[in-house]
């Protein structure tokens, strides 16, 4: 089982929603988050003064998967939140040691799907 | 003043008009602002408030420096027909004193001025907010999408370009829609159906947003928050276009609320019937499309043609923006069009259809046995829509090939408020 995490713009949410769906990828816990990498973030001012957040809103999904659906599900991300532009985002795939479905106690990959 | 009696001034009326001015500012900021707000995505909120709120400074003061001449100022020649003269720039003969038209003219005749009990001055400030609205309505259609310094310039062209001569075809004296007879109490087809067009024009020439074509509604306690603020600041709109505080403002009053009511309660019903509940935005969409619906009507129909207007404008406006707009595919961002052309467009007709004589002797419509009233009304609505639509693109082509009109993909990803102010409306952090 791996855990699957990606930092996408948070405008190609609904995209990358798409195709995880056409790749039979349902289940998906997302948040808000702040942040940047190499794109260099814009700044705010208040009443003239520069202020330092410079931190971009972008948008984090969590996709727990078996081990046959890792490759689909990170081709899926990369079709609905890739342009080609900076800002893109990352994924990042982690192992998964156990799942429990707390509804019926169910473990490991059953519990996954 | 020769011979002419000199003109009778009102306390009371002139009470009215100053506090209906400030409930009419109170409907662009904070009501409008936060109605279209609430109805963007939060990473564009600041620029919609930002944009209503610099609406209400600039035209402030291109008003009474050149709008309210060029709009309600006495016109010369042929052309004055259809823009006024600069008689009246920077106030000069707008006297706080009286409400005559040329405070030095031997021939003064009371049937001239603007509501002949309050200096024309006090008609000027409460007309300046009339002329700072209607920029502000167009917002909602290119929302989420120009630059501000483009739309700086639009504010400001569009205002002289666009508004000014139709407040003065329809509205002023010399008017040609006035001299038609068209019927708009206050600004059905001047401020609504106006805006309404134009913003149609904006969202034809700037296409759709990136990645979407569907309002992103961030915050809709503020949406309704916003439209009751329209709601409140309305009554100054309407009941003050009485220009006086007698029995016709209070009949304004009564179907301006009775309208509205009615097209909340009709949205709501189109919603309950069409997608299985009513929702919030539903019920604040329908209240601002029948305050846009009764605003022509306001002080020539009964409560009985108030009824109709209301129920029946919120059938269209839904029809419009939930059946016809998703067909043709334009990206009207918070529906200007929809609700206010739309809306607009069936109160003018209204009018010409409900005007009955016993609220108001100037006007009265084809069930009170007036028919040609009603094609009045249709000429009226065909003269400013072509007007406004074809000059509303000119001025869009004149901006876009200058300094450009839309944001850059990049900014409009990261958002209006970040990338035309440096300033986000919300942090998640702290």
């Amino acid at each position: 089982m791996k855990l699957v995490i990606a930092i996408v713009q948070p405008y190609k949410l609904e995209d990358v929603k798409q195709e995880l769906y056409a790749a039979n990828v349902n289940l998906i816990t997302v948040s808000e988050v702040l942040g940047h990498g190499r794109q260099v973030g814009v700044d705010e001012y208040y009443r003239g003064v520069k202020e330092t957040g410079n931190l971009l809103r972008k948008v984090r999904l969590e996709i727990a998967v078996n081990e046959d659906f890792v490759e689909p599900t990170i081709k899926a991300i990369i079709k609905g939140a890739r342009t080609g532009k900076i800002g893109d985002g990352k994924i990042f795939v982690l192992d998964l040691p156990r799942c429990i479905r707390i509804r019926t106690g169910e473990e490991g990959s059953k519990a996954i799907g | 003043m020769g011979t002419t009696p000199a003109p009778q001034l009102n306390d009371g009326d002139i009470s009215w008009v100053l506090a209906s001015s400030a409930l009419v500012l109170a409907m662009t900021a904070p009501g409008l602002a936060l109605f279209y707000g609430g109805m963007v995505r939060r990473k564009n909120v600041n620029s919609i408030l930002m944009q209503c709120f610099m609406c209400l400074a600039i035209v402030s003061v291109l008003w009474v420096v050149i709008g309210y001449s060029l709009a309600f100022g006495p016109g010369h020649g042929w052309i004055g027909q259809f823009v006024g003269g600069l008689d009246w720039f920077m106030l000069h003969n707008v006297s706080m004193y009286t409400p005559d038209h040329w405070t030095s003219d031997p021939k003064w005749d009371p049937t001239t001025s603007y509501g002949g009990t309050v200096p024309n001055q006090c008609y000027m400030i409460f007309q300046c907010m009339f002329a700072v609205i209607t920029p502000a309505l167009v917002i909602g259609s290119f929302a989420e999408r120009v630059k501000f310094s483009a739309w700086v310039w639009f504010t400001v062209i569009w205002l002289l370009v666009v508004y000014c001569p139709v407040a003065h075809m329809v509205w002023s004296h010399d008017g040609i829609e006035n001299k038609w007879g068209v019927l708009d109490f206050a600004g059905g087809t001047v401020v609504h159906m106006n805006a309404g067009i134009a913003g149609l024009a904006t969202a034809l020439y700037l296409g759709k947003r990136l990645g979407t074509d569907k309002p992103g509604m961030h915050n809709v306690p503020f949406v309704m928050i916003g439209a009751s603020l329209l709601w409140f600041g309305w009554f100054g709109f309407n009941a003050g276009s009485a220009i006086s505080a007698g029995a016709l403002a209070t009949s304004a009053f009564v179907v301006t609320n009775t309208a509205t009511a009615a097209a909340a309660i009709s949205w709501a019903a189109c919603e309950w019937i069409f997608t299985g509940k009513p929702t919030l935005v539903g019920a604040c969409s329908g209240a601002v499309a029948g305050l846009v619906a009764i605003t022509p009507a306001s002080g020539f129909v009964d409560v009985g043609g108030s009824l109709w207007i209301g129920f029946l404008v919120s059938v269209f406006c839904y029809c419009m923006v939930a059946f016809v707009k998703p067909k043709f595919g334009y990206d009207d961002t918070l529906d200007a069009f929809g609700v206010h052309y739309i809306g607009g467009l069936w109160g003018a007709l209204a009018t010409g259809l409900f005007a009955v004589k016993v609220v108001n002797s100037g006007g009265s419509g084809v069930f009170d046995g007036n028919a040609g009233q009603f094609m009045t009304q249709a000429k009226g609505c065909l003269v400013t829509t072509c007007y406004t639509f074809i000059v509303t693109l000119i001025i869009c082509f004149i901006i876009d090939k200058t300094i450009g009109m839309r944001a850059s993909a990049e900014d409009e990803v990261i958002g209006l408020d970040l990338s035309q102010h440096h300033e986000r409306a919300y942090t998640i952090l702290d």
